[in-house]
């Protein structure tokens, strides 16, 4: 009898559990941001007063600006690369056969194996050998270098499952393999790439260790180098607020995205164009 | 609006052979049906036709122009696929209307020819709505518009019907014919399984298996004068009765091959073949008897009408000789 309600608030509570988890670092970040002085030693698990202060700080450094734009740049040019890279070589992979097409695709998930730190040597001198040291295209080629086996992998898997037949409608309209991919199977993958999209343009925005090695001057930094370096007044004093303060300036945008692209990716898209 | 003309035409997959040498002369406008079973290679001629597919070997011409290795849009066809393949994302409006626009036509001309079309098969109402807010057969009409906007010289069927419920079947069916009396000129390719699709819509048909032509003919011709045992019991339904040993014998044929509405009841002691009813169907207007006369499968019989013949009961039969079909040993018949 009373079985259903005892599952029903199992579930919740686990629910919550699972939120408190993963929101409160987030929130108590919030929290100490609007915090300044003393307080910000204090644990509070409400806010006590609301001060700006800590975000006039970050805001007033004009080297932490300049490194929000580079993230967006940076970020922005990473997912629209990779996007690109991908979506033409998940055609080639899903729709033409060749030979050592599943040799490729092997190699390529294989790449993602590798961690950051096997290769960082390696990227160091190819990015030294392109003169593109300490600037943005630094990291923008690492970045899409890093996310492209995952967005490739999974965009083949999504345009495999698109129906040949509306492709070969298209061939016999007159489509090249540009129109298809890009006023065909495009619209029909919005879904599958606003989903690796987002996952690219949150590894780029995150990353840290790319970033460190292959900038020196401040106006280069990204924003998790830039939050790393922020310093006090003294060496020895860690400048929490303003640390807090940035890293909620940060985190805001891809809560943002997430929150706009969560409606647009709109489920069974293909329905109706074939025979389900 | 094409004549097409097939000269010895084989298509590989590495070394799996699919089409074996195919050689078809299509007249201009003309409804021709490919039938065959399963893997006989009905659908990949259709799709070497339409350029799908590239020819291994052989020779496909276009009145009189070659067009091996012409691709799918400039040879002027438009095919008509079993799933539909309309894009989903598109209204039905744009569906019809993209191959003009890739062809980058005058959008006045477009618009025209979209609105004819979708006058033509009733679906004007529908040109705002998506795919997925169509029902099946409203799905296919959408489909075969697309078809007509492009003014093909070859309209090709890929199984057209073969989704859609048997009432809507017959409804589109009769819809395609039509369209083939609107465009007498425009030459129409037509693959199916099924036989009923194929001796109501072609005038010619051509039968496939295994790769091979094995007969090409009038549906009249197919069903009278069938070239094989194959063909004979392909064409037709319920099947054509065959008969081997010494029913066959008698006959001085290998296999003797009798259609079921060829059977005649007879008074008792009077036919050639006598047995007990197994079985017997229905249909409101026909009668299918099934006849155990002692041969490898039960005879079937088919009569018009309604029969009082109880299950058990025993009837003696009698071929209507003008129409037994007699083959040899080689499965060919013998005249």
């Amino acid at each position: 009898m009373s079985h259903p309600l005892i599952k029903t608030i199992g579930f919740y509570a686990l629910v919550a559990v699972i939120v408190v988890f993963a929101v409160f670092p987030f929130y108590y970040a919030i929290v100490t941001s609007f915090s300044s002085g003393t307080a910000l030693f204090q644990v509070n698990y409400w806010p006590k007063s609301f001060n700006w202060v800590n975000y006039e700080t970050v805001m007033g450094n004009r080297n932490f600006v300049r490194s929000i734009v580079n993230s967006v740049f940076i970020a922005g040019c990473t997912v629209a690369f990779a996007l690109f890279l991908a979506v033409t070589a998940a055609y080639a992979l899903s729709r033409v056969s060749f030979r050592g097409r599943g040799l490729l695709l092997m190699t390529i998930l294989a790449v993602s194996m590798f961690p950051q730190i096997a290769v960082l040597a390696g990227l160091f001198e190819l990015v030294r050998f392109l003169g593109i040291f300490n600037t943005p295209w630094a990291m923008i080629l690492s970045y899409t270098i890093f996310t492209l086996p995952f967005t490739v992998w999974v965009l083949t898997t999504f345009m495999r499952d698109l129906p040949v037949e509306i492709e070969e409608a298209a061939i016999v309209d007159g489509a090249t393999p540009w129109v298809i991919v890009t006023k065909v199977f495009l619209p029909l993958l919005w879904p599958a790439l606003v989903t690796t999209g987002l996952l690219a343009f949150i590894g780029a925005w995150n990353e840290f260790l790319f970033a460190l090695t292959f900038t020196s001057s401040e106006s280069m930094r990204t924003v998790p180098v830039a939050i790393a370096l922020l310093s006090g007044a003294s060496q020895q004093e860690i400048p929490w607020g303003p640390i807090m303060a940035a890293s909620v300036i940060v985190t805001v945008p891809l809560i943002v995205l997430v929150l706009i692209f969560q409606r647009k990716i709109v489920a069974g898209l293909t329905a109706g164009g074939v025979k389900g | 609006m094409a004549k097409i003309e097939l000269k010895n035409v084989t298509k590989s997959y590495g070394a799996v052979e699919v089409i074996k040498g195919i050689d078809l002369d299509i007249k201009k406008g003309e409804f021709m049906v490919f039938v065959g079973p399963s893997g006989c290679g009905k659908s990949t001629l259709l799709r070497l036709i339409s350029g799908l597919e590239e020819i291994t070997t052989g020779d496909m011409l276009f009145d009189d122009q070659r067009v091996n290795n012409l691709v799918p849009s400039d040879r002027g066809i438009a095919m008509v696929f079993q799933s539909y393949a309309l894009y989903p994302h598109m209204k039905v409006y744009d569906n019809m209307a993209f191959g003009m626009k890739l062809a980058k036509q005058d959008k006045a001309a477009i618009d025209k020819r979209v609105r004819d079309a979708a006058r033509m098969l009733q679906i004007e109402h529908l040109l705002d709505r998506l795919p997925r807010q169509l029902s099946g057969g409203q799905r296919q009409r959408v489909a075969i518009g697309r078809a007509i906007v492009r003014d093909p010289r070859v309209f090709l069927f890929d199984e057209p019907l073969s989704n859609l419920d048997a009432a809507l079947r017959v409804a589109t069916r009769l819809e395609i014919a039509k369209l083939h009396e609107t465009m007498s000129d425009v030459t129409m390719i037509y693959v199916t399984h099924d036989q009923v699709e194929a001796m109501t819509l072609a005038d010619r048909i051509a039968v496939l298996r295994d790769g091979r032509l094995e007969q090409l003919g009038t549906p009249a011709e197919l069903y009278e004068s069938p070239n094989s045992v194959f063909v004979a019991g392909f064409i037709g339904s319920p099947k054509m009765n065959f008969l081997k040993g010494k029913f066959a014998e008698d006959k001085g044929c290998a296999t003797l091959g009798a259609r079921p509405e060829h059977i005649d009841i007879v008074p008792e002691g009077t036919g050639d073949w006598s047995g007990e009813v197994v079985h017997a169907e229905d249909l409101g207007s026909d009668n299918y008897l099934f006849v155990e006369i002692g041969a490898d499968e039960p005879l079937i019989v088919r009569q018009p009408g309604k029969l009082a013949i109880p299950q058990g009961s025993k009837v003696s039969l009698q071929p209507q000789p003008q129409h037994l079909h007699r083959f040899g040993a080689d499965d060919r018949p013998l005249r």
